[in-house]
């Protein structure tokens, strides 16, 4: 796993997920830290498409060897598309956190929640 | 809590730990390395090269004194005169009514023994030892603090050990004093719990330092708990607290090969009885033939539950172990796991769920 990275271009949840939005879409993920505390991820439960995700409730199961941990979503919406590559692959989520180890993408529901997320400079300033 | 942190003990090795990247967590009241590099890299270096374990948080209890072997085949489930002189034996020990009160292996040391405790077990093991030992002529001796305990594990251990030692290496389950790397009176103890070839050392505390720099020189992989515990998994061995309970006994454990009734350990006639009858619940391995990985209290469909269970690194799909009623306890019987509301599909399994012949 590289060295600790949170690009400028994402909003972060404080619960360790981030978001890349476009437009009324959003992608999201775990971010470095989450990952790196988790360990390998071995397993990856993911939710289906059509399913809503509500704002600060868990949404996903990600499994290490040793633990399993909820995904909380960071924002709301439905979701329209998963990552189906984390199926036989859930290790890209350590490998590359925030491109091919993304989760799901979400039609949000409410645009404003967005201004509750934290800026690369707050998530990090929140780590320590 | 910063004020419950403190409280945790670390052993003698906690800045090579550190040093070496490990992350630790409180573990039965030690702070303990649980992995470095990763688990699954950990994992594989002791299955196919050597890795080493830093497992002082275990106890020991010596005893001495000139019932020592008659006492500790009262409170042992094994033929405890069966120990050579340089010998070691794995036992339980139960409370009368066969409950198991935690899983040992006894090595058999000059005039005395040294039995290793798990480290939940320890405080509790000692004090059923001393109230057990009125009337005996014994001295029971808390030695968990004499010792660092160093298990060097995988195809490649015993001859990076080997190298750094003034002598032969004893043979599976026989132990000998040595030298190890410029340290004297080393405990080498031909024992383990990967299921891999290895020995595990007991160390004076002031040379553990010195021999661990020497074992990764040498070589070894720092291992942690995490992959001591999927390790042990694959192999089908017993976890106290997960797969062994006061709640339930060794018969029901599968650990009826160390249990010999005729010796009349406490607890020898419940666990005759049980052997007679039949137990109501088997220990049984099992292997995910669909996704998801069990955990530690999943329910059983049909009865029973999960003790132990994780994704194996060596087989690559979810495995446990768990009790079910004995009746449907066969291997190559289907079960369904339910993991966090969600039904899995599963096989009961025969041990060791990983072997390097298959």
């Amino acid at each position: 796993v590289a060295d600790a990275s949170y690009p400028d271009d994402l909003k972060y949840h404080a619960e360790h997920d981030w978001a890349r939005i476009d437009g009324d879409v959003a992608t999201f993920g775990i971010t470095w830290y989450a990952q790196d505390q988790l360990g390998e991820v071995v397993f990856v439960d993911p939710p289906e498409v059509g399913k809503t995700v509500t704002k600060d409730e868990p949404y996903a199961e990600i499994e290490s060897v040793k633990a399993v941990s909820d995904v909380v979503a960071p924002l709301s919406g439905e979701i329209v598309e998963v990552n189906e590559l984390l199926g036989d692959a859930p290790e890209k989520i350590n490998d590359d956190p925030y491109g091919d180890g993304w989760l799901v993408k979400v039609r949000l529901s409410d645009a404003s929640e967005v201004e509750e997320l934290l800026d690369r400079e707050a998530y990090e300033g929140s780590l320590t | 809590m910063a004020a419950g942190a403190q409280t945790l003990k670390r052993t003698p090795l906690y800045d090579r730990h550190v040093a070496a990247g490990a992350r630790l967590v409180p573990f039965a009241g030690w702070e303990m390395p649980v992995q470095y590099a990763g688990i699954r890299e950990e994992h594989v270096a002791v299955r196919t090269r050597a890795g080493v374990f830093d497992v002082s948080h275990m106890g020991e209890v010596e005893t001495t004194g000139r019932d020592a072997e008659r006492f500790l085949q009262r409170i042992l489930s094994n033929d405890v005169s069966k120990i050579a002189d340089d010998g070691a034996q794995y036992s339980v020990m139960c409370r009368e009514n066969g409950g198991v009160l935690d899983d040992l292996f006894t090595y058999r040391h000059g005039s005395g023994f040294l039995t290793v405790t798990n480290a939940s077990n320890h405080e509790r093991d000692l004090a059923w030892m001393r109230t057990q030992a009125r009337g005996y002529e014994v001295t029971v001796h808390d030695r968990l603090s004499d010792y660092v305990m160093l298990a060097v594990q995988g195809p490649d251990a015993r001859e990076i050990v080997a190298r750094l030692a003034d002598a032969e290496l004893p043979a599976r389950f026989r132990t000998a004093r040595m030298a190890v790397a410029g340290a004297p009176g080393v405990l080498v103890c031909g024992t383990g719990y990967t299921g891999e070839d290895g020995v595990e050392l007991l160390i004076a505390p002031g040379h553990a330092p010195a021999i661990w720099d020497a074992l990764l020189e040498a070589g070894a992989a720092p291992a942690g708990l995490g992959a001591r515990d999927t390790l042990r998994l694959e192999v089908c061995f017993h976890l106290y607290g997960n797969d062994l309970m006061e709640e339930r006994g060794p018969i029901e454990a599968g650990l009826g090969w160390c249990c010999k009734e005729d010796t009349d350990f406490i607890g020898s006639e419940a666990v005759r009885a049980t052997r007679e009858a039949g137990p109501q619940e088997t220990l049984v391995p099992f292997k995910m033939t669909g996704p998801g990985i069990p955990r530690q209290g999943n329910p059983i469909t049909g009865g029973g539950e999960v003790t132990s269970g994780t994704m194996s690194p060596c087989l690559g799909i979810g495995i446990g172990m768990g009790y079910v009623p004995s009746d449907n306890a066969e291997p190559g019987t289907p079960i369904e796991i339910d993991v966090r509301g969600k039904p899995r599909a599963a096989e009961i399994a025969t041990k060791p769920l990983y072997s390097k012949e298959r």
